[in-house]
């Protein structure tokens, strides 16, 4: 089986300062991938590489057989930010509006949506446990209500690869552990691929299927079980507590 | 006696009820994109062709629209060089705007038309003015049609609209002329200096209301009208400049908004504490 996404001996620096240095991967149909590492080791950089809004400085990203991003058409691959969006908590707009803007690629330019796109608002927004907020303003929503909507938006364009940054940063816990079943829903049931840089590897590893570690320039794949023991032991001894597990060190 | 009775008023409605659907399309927009300074530059940069349709003998609104557009692409040209610091490229095209203005000005025959541009005159558009304000009124209402979800897309989060394949950078082009264009006919009618206030003002009262995009350009739409139709009454009965009265009537009613609005939510805030909204 071919890789969804493909990434070759990738460089990259900005500038003099490199980030990371011949790091490879491959991600399939159907996987569930965390992303960790600490702050600054370069984790939203490779969203960015892989979304195409940055060149490589050495190796490659390949999406969907081979293509490499720039080339893809939109929607394929969906992303959804660190902060959800950039637009302040004023913003007029309404969910379903929101939803509905990010239907983009199947809408197309200079067309109005039609009445297929309105109920493929109500699906995804029903997806999110969202529907009943659809005429609610965005502002309104709580940070993980706000979440939700956005990974509704992304959902819409029935993209085949999802690249959430941080979903869950500024998310309640309880919030959290919804989010998490959420996706793993959409991964299980829609088949949806997903990569996702988190810091919370406690929920990670319960739902996720693999986990990658990036790390001072360099990224290995972490074993599930190891990691779920070692965090295990640190509940145990709360003293030993840290972000990145030891295995990755 | 009727306000009706006078051509020059006729006139002055249609251009102003044209003006004042226009311009909020465009101000929402602005707004929204936190631009608003955006209006200030662009009228500065239409008096400074206003300046130089009448030194070189050319219809002065045409000089504006011509003016209002270089300085809009000019503006988009330096805050994508500067992105971190966008209000420089307004603050560098304004006051070069006025500058030139002031040069060019000297050297204008008509220094009363030069003059009836900062405060506007809409009670005296010519055959032609009319037209051309009709002309970029309906091609200003079309292209906000036509490109409603890119343009409201792209003021949400232009990032996520590129990735979601939104061309980002047409669509930000398109708009800067239609500003330009809108900004450089209004500034003929309620004036220069007061034409970014007539962009704002509608859609910030709108926004006061907390509703969706779509019901807050509306409501943009009907404050603007409302605010043209009576300034436009209220100057001809009390013998007042058009353009002042009608953006001092936007600001009162604005302020009127926003008094009422903290009274009903202080008053919320009372009820919680006191236990009545139990």
């Amino acid at each position: 089986m071919s890789p969804i996404v493909d990434v070759c001996d990738l460089s990259f620096s900005y500038g003099e300062q490199p980030i990371f240095s011949k790091i490879g991967f491959s991600i399939y149909k159907g996987d569930f991938v965390a992303i960790i590492g600490t702050n600054g080791s370069g984790k939203s950089t490779l969203f960015r590489l892989m979304l195409g809004e940055l060149v490589p400085t050495a190796g490659y990203v390949r999406l969907f057989e081979g293509r490499p991003p720039v080339s893809l058409g939109r929607g394929a691959v969906a992303y959804l930010p660190q902060n959800g969006f950039s637009a302040s908590r004023d913003f007029p707009a309404t969910v379903e509006e929101i939803v509905m803007a990010n239907l983009y690629s199947q809408v197309g330019f200079l067309r109005f949506p039609k009445k297929e796109h309105r109920e493929r608002v109500r699906e995804v927004l029903s997806q999110a446990g969202m529907a009943k907020y659809a005429k609610r303003l965005i502002g309104s929503l709580s940070g993980g209500q706000r979440q939700r909507v956005m990974l509704a938006g992304v959902l819409a364009g029935d993209p085949k690869l999802l690249l959430l940054d941080e979903p869950t940063s500024s998310v309640d816990s309880q919030a959290v552990q919804s989010l998490f079943e959420m996706l793993s829903r959409l991964n299980v049931e829609l088949g949806v691929t997903v990569a996702m840089i988190t810091h919370d590897i406690s929920n990670a590893v319960e739902y996720v299927s693999r986990i990658l570690c990036l790390e001072r320039g360099s990224l290995i794949e972490l074993d599930k079980s190891e990691v779920y023991e070692e965090l295990s032991h640190r509940h145990a001894h709360p003293a030993s507590e840290d972000r990145t597990p030891e295995k990755a060190r | 006696m009727s306000v009706f009775q006078y051509e020059f008023m006729r006139r002055a409605f249609v251009v102003g009820i044209l003006l004042s659907v226009i311009i909020p399309c465009v101000g929402i927009v602005v707004v929204l994109k936190r631009l608003s300074m955006i209006g200030d530059a662009l009228s500065h940069s239409s008096l400074s062709g206003v300046a130089m349709g009448l030194v070189m003998g050319i219809n002065p609104i045409l000089g504006a629209i011509i003016a209002c557009i270089a300085a809009a692409l000019a503006i988009e040209i330096i805050r994508k060089k500067i992105p971190n610091y966008a209000e420089m490229a307004i603050a560098v095209i304004l006051s070069a705007s006025v500058g030139l203005a002031g040069v060019l000005s000297g050297f204008a025959k008509n220094s009363a038309n030069f003059n009836s541009f900062l405060f506007g005159s809409i009670i005296a558009f010519s055959d032609f003015e009319i037209i051309l304000v009709i002309c970029v009124s309906l091609a200003v209402m079309l292209t906000f049609a036509a490109l409603y979800k890119e343009l409201f897309f792209i003021a949400f989060d232009e990032r996520l609209a590129g990735l979601a394949g939104v061309p980002v950078r047409t669509v930000n082009n398109i708009f800067t002329v239609l500003a330009a264009v809108t900004v450089a006919v209004a500034s003929r009618t309620v004036g220069v200096l007061i034409v970014s206030s007539t962009m704002v003002i509608p859609a910030a009262c709108a926004m006061q209301f907390r509703m969706g995009y779509k019901r807050t350009v509306a409501l943009s739409i009907l404050f603007a009208v409302a605010f043209m139709t009576a300034g436009l009454y209220i100057s001809y009965y009390a013998r007042l400049k058009p353009g002042g009265t009608i953006v001092l009537l936007g600001v009162a009613s604005l302020c009127v908004i926003l008094f009422v609005k903290n009274r009903s939510r202080g008053r919320v805030d009372i009820d919680v504490k006191m236990g009545y909204d139990e």
